[in-house]
């Protein structure tokens, strides 16, 4: 009987430890805190190009996270890109004529979308849309530009 | 014309021996609901096929993650990209390794200690036993060990990996000087809950059941002497692991192209 006990009390350790990895994966190796975000509100903006920019990918304002991409889209009629992006409630005294663009975190990092402030009264509340945007600097485009600059001048620098 | 004949009938046999394989876990399943109710015999299993397997399976996973780590770093740092080791160690273990070496060692170490103690209960006569006493040995001694190694394999699985990413950061952070911070915001940042950790889950699920199947299976239909016993034990991990990796490859497939 004893040994029984000693048996099944061994394999409740062996299961809790499982369980207790899992928890550890779950937790504190993935992006688990982007799916948290529930609250706050969306807002939308339209870009003439997103480039990489991924769903889940961070809205920033100064370096700061303050929200997710949550959807991105091609609107039918303008062909342009449509993001929305949801920001966390605690800002929500941002200027509702502020600056969204798309940046890319280190040389081959990760695309996210940062907001620069602008001086507005009013601030941006769910359902609001962005004016103001700068889509994503396309590599190609910029090479294509320097050279054609180069050409135009004559090759002279 | 005798290699077609030849050819023909080891497909039958193939084909036989699947569906056999099948029509055994309805018969296991069938009994399920009631073996959790007597759960102190699944839970005695679970000891045997799960909590004796730990120190393998953490020493293992310990080592593979180590392995990782060097093999990762060695190749990050011709690209410069060293601070993304965290993120090759997760990724690789969550999504591939730990599944598939868990059930792998899985099939060695308790795969086979099932079906020999199936096959000699048979070879003993104990299962003939069970049936003269109206005990179905199906609900007694199988539908237990294959519950026990179905929940275990999962939990393996995940502590595989969790070892694993702690073999690779020992190395890589205390070893080889990676940046302990680098390590694993870069892993948070790019390992995702429903793609990876998630789906190495079901993988784990799936390839515990696959193995415990075809360990009871192999046990239970297994001829009743010596030479047949051994037999069985090797078919066992054979199938379980050719099962592992062809399930693998399937699972894989799918969960990237159909989710």
């Amino acid at each position: 009987m004893r040994q029984t006990r000693s048996i099944e009390i061994s394999t409740g350790l062996f299961i809790i430890l499982g369980f207790c990895a899992l928890f550890f994966l779950a937790t504190q190796t993935t992006n688990i805190k982007a799916y948290g975000e529930t609250g706050g509100y969306e807002v939308t903006a339209t870009f003439t190009n997103v480039g990489g920019l991924k769903v889940r990918a961070p809205v920033t304002m100064a370096g700061v996270d303050v929200g997710r991409v949550t959807a991105i889209r091609l609107d039918p009629r303008t062909f342009n890109a449509l993001v929305t992006m949801r920001i966390v409630s605690k800002f929500n005294e941002i200027p509702d004529d502020s600056t969204a663009a798309i940046l890319t975190s280190g040389l081959l990092g990760e695309q996210y979308v940062g907001l620069s402030p602008g001086g507005s009264e009013s601030f941006l509340k769910n359902g609001s849309k962005i004016q103001f945007t700068q889509p994503a600097i396309i590599l190609e485009n910029l090479i294509g530009q320097f050279l054609f600059n180069k050409a135009a001048s004559g090759g002279k620098p | 014309m005798r290699l077609l004949r030849e050819l023909y009938y080891i497909l039958l046999g193939f084909l036989q021996g699947l569906g056999a394989c099948w029509l055994f876990l309805f018969r296991i399943l069938r009994y399920t609901p009631g073996a959790l109710l007597r759960w102190r015999i699944v839970w005695q299993q679970i000891y045997s096929v799960g909590a004796m397997s730990l120190v393998l399976i953490m020493v293992s996973g310990f080592f593979v993650g180590m392995v990782m780590g060097l093999q990762g770093y060695n190749t990050l740092s011709k690209f410069a990209a060293t601070s993304a080791l965290g993120t090759l160690v997760a990724l690789s273990l969550l999504r591939e390794l730990a599944p598939v070496v868990t059930a792998l060692l899985f099939a060695g170490r308790a795969g086979t200690a099932l079906t020999s103690e199936i096959g000699l209960m048979r070879a003993t006569e104990q299962i003939a036993g069970m049936e003269m006493m109206a005990v179905d040995p199906v609900r007694r001694v199988v539908v237990p060990r294959f519950l026990a190694g179905a929940v275990s394999v999962p939990l393996l699985t995940m502590i595989f990996s969790a070892v694993g990413i702690l073999g690779g950061f020992v190395i890589g952070v205390s070893f080889m000087g990676v940046d302990s911070g680098a390590f694993w915001s870069q892993m948070r940042v790019n390992v995702d809950v429903w793609d990876d950790v998630v789906g190495g889950f079901i993988k784990s699920i799936v390839f515990g059941g696959a193995c415990s199947l075809l360990a009871v299976y192999e046990g239970y239909y297994s001829h009743p002497t010596a030479e047949g016993v051994s037999r069985a034990t090797t078919r066992t991990v054979v199938n379980s692991a050719l099962a592992v990796l062809v399930l693998d490859y399937l699972l894989t497939a799918f969960m990237i192209h159909g989710v």
